[in-house]
């Protein structure tokens, strides 16, 4: 059979590998899931299951339910004082990765460009593609923490550049910049009238500041789509519900294609979104203070068995420098699996800027994180010419 | 340094909630305090009597499936400048009662007794609490099971993880 080229072209996923290998595999730690450990909430679960036995099995509207559009838009009010119209402005997907998809297909013609910050996001550079841009890589250093320089992104910058697509805080590597860094991201999109899409899934797991909506920069709300989900904040990956919040012109593009394509996003999942976001903040608090905990005793030990690793600001992934090992970084996973049975992502999967690193996602129990760092540094024991410490060299 | 009530306070209670076997070099790696620090807030939350114990959760009925628990609504006239307390701490001294809280409602003493058996538990409430002074009535609830202790869940196994080992 044959089959698009431009699908033919996107490699397979640098992740993919390594997952068939580590489903054959017994008493395995895995450090590579990039899920919370938390599962939904009993309240949320129990939404869904009422929603259910009253037989709320329909369609919705494309748009999702109004009573979601509105509880989406009232908490982005109250979080972050941001103010989009339910009717108008607000978008119910099947997860942020529709939501994304959704957004380049209504922004891009064929060969427009997309800034993307990277390492970053497996989904972003394909997703890209096969909306038909090119997603344009704009390298970031761990000695910068993973923080692009507006220099840096403005020297990308193109007649064809139609957007930026930033993640903040970031998979894989937990990066948040300050204000003064989003400002100056800001100026660029302001300067060559680009849209920023801005992927805050991880809005919640944020440290050491407050997040910053990206929107609520000066000037930013016309020309920025936020997007959101449940996932992360509320454990609901497999629940596939997310939103869009952004300018009418956009969403109402983004809703032509939702209303062919998905058509909606599934009903149980948008009554258990309902419940989610009643959520009290102390649960959601008490879930960010046990990260924040796991957070400072993955980076302290990487640190301590020789893998510098910058302290994360936000998410739940540490990316420590592997350099030196002297292996690359799929080696390093690969062998780190076999030998010692724990699972980590390749730092090369999330683009430029990736290898030399890997990603160690503390989405799991502080036991399961200590008895993998033991390991890890048995491992890089037995490594001849491992040299502790070393960090990756700069790359641009 | 740290304060009952303020963030780092709480950060060090519900770490020594979770496990309790945490020492202060784990709290500090937790918390971002040096061990030091972590050790002296320790000493301060016990010398407070903020932190009581440091206890196992046990499931006793899986160790000894005879046990007896009852619960135990006492009523009680309370008595000038006292109130209940004196009621109380006669009931609470004995071993055998593992909780008594002052409640709301159509009785007055919520009490939690343990025996080996029925008949021990029996004999405690007819011949120590209910002859109490200004205990005017009492009634008894034994547990058929218990579902939910101390915020753990007793009649689930813990679920195996079935999420994907690597996702992106």
């Amino acid at each position: 059979m044959k089959l698009a080229a431009h699908v033919q072209a996107i490699p397979p996923s640098g992740i993919r590998r390594l997952f068939d290998v580590v489903a054959q595999m017994d008493d395995v730690i895995s450090l590579g899931v990039g899920e919370p450990d938390f599962g939904t909430a009993w309240r949320v679960r129990e939404a869904a299951i009422y929603g259910l036995e009253r037989g709320r099995t329909s369609y919705t509207g494309n748009s999702g339910l109004l009573e979601l559009r509105q509880a989406v838009s009232a908490a982005l009010r109250g979080r972050y004082d941001l103010v989009y119209d339910p009717d108008a402005e607000v978008l119910i997907a099947v997860g942020v990765s529709e939501a994304l998809d959704l957004a380049l297909r209504a922004l891009l013609d064929p060969g427009d460009e997309v800034l993307v910050p990277q390492p970053c996001y497996v989904a972003y550079p394909p997703c890209v593609a096969l909306a038909g841009g090119v997603a344009v890589a704009v390298g970031t250093r761990a000695a910068e923490g993973f923080v692009p320089a507006a220099a840096a992104l403005e020297a990308a910058v193109t007649p064809r550049t139609r957007a930026i697509l930033l993640n903040y805080p970031s998979n894989p590597t937990g990066a948040v910049p300050d204000e003064a860094a989003l400002r100056a991201i800001a100026a660029v999109a302001a300067r060559h009238d680009l849209v920023v899409i801005s992927d805050e899934i991880y809005d919640r797991l944020a440290y050491d500041a407050p997040h910053v909506a990206f929107a609520g920069l000066p000037g930013m709300r016309e020309r920025t789509l936020l997007l959101n989900g449940f996932s992360k904040t509320y454990g609901m990956t497999g629940w596939r519900v997310g939103y869009a919040a952004g300018p009418e012109p956009l969403i109402a593009a983004m809703t032509k294609i939702h209303q062919y394509t998905a058509l909606c996003a599934s009903r149980p999942a948008q009554e258990a979104a309902i419940e989610a976001l009643r959520t009290p903040d102390c649960a959601v608090q008490a879930m960010v203070d046990e990260y924040d905990g796991r957070r400072r005793v993955i980076v302290s030990g990487l640190n301590r068995i020789g893998l510098p690793c910058h302290l994360p600001r936000g998410a739940f992934y540490a990316f420590p420098s592997i350099a030196g090992t002297g292996l690359s970084a799929t080696e390093f996973a690969e062998r780190l699996l076999v030998e010692a049975r724990v699972a980590v992502a390749p730092g090369d999967a999330f683009g430029v800027g990736g290898e030399g690193h890997i990603r160690c996602a503390y989405a799991t129990g502080l036991p399961k994180i200590e008895e993998a760092l033991a390991r890890m540094e048995r491992f890089l024991a037995g490594l001849p010419g491992f040299v502790p410490g070393r960090a990756a060299a700069a790359r641009g | 340094m740290s304060e009952p009530g303020d963030d780092l306070t709480r950060k060090i209670l519900r770490a020594l909630e979770t496990d309790a076997r945490r020492g202060p070099r784990q709290i500090a790696l937790l918390t971002g305090l040096s061990e030091a620090q972590a050790a002296d807030a320790i000493a301060a939350l016990e010398r407070r009597g903020i932190i009581r114990a440091y206890r196992a959760a046990i499931d006793w009925g899986r160790v000894e499936p005879e046990r007896v628990v009852a619960f135990i609504d006492v009523s009680v006239t309370p008595q000038r400048d006292v109130g209940f307390d004196q009621v109380a701490a006669r009931i609470y001294r004995h071993p055998e009662v593992r909780s008594v809280h002052l409640v709301s409602g159509g009785h007055d003493l919520r009490v939690v007794v343990e025996g080996r058996t029925m008949h021990e538990v029996a004999a405690f409430v007819g011949e120590k609490l209910a002859p109490i002074e200004h205990v005017t009535a009492t009634n008894t609830h034994f547990q058929l099971r218990a579902y939910k202790e101390d915020g753990l869940i007793l009649t689930e196994e813990p679920t195996d993880d079935d999420r994907l080992a690597v996702t992106p």
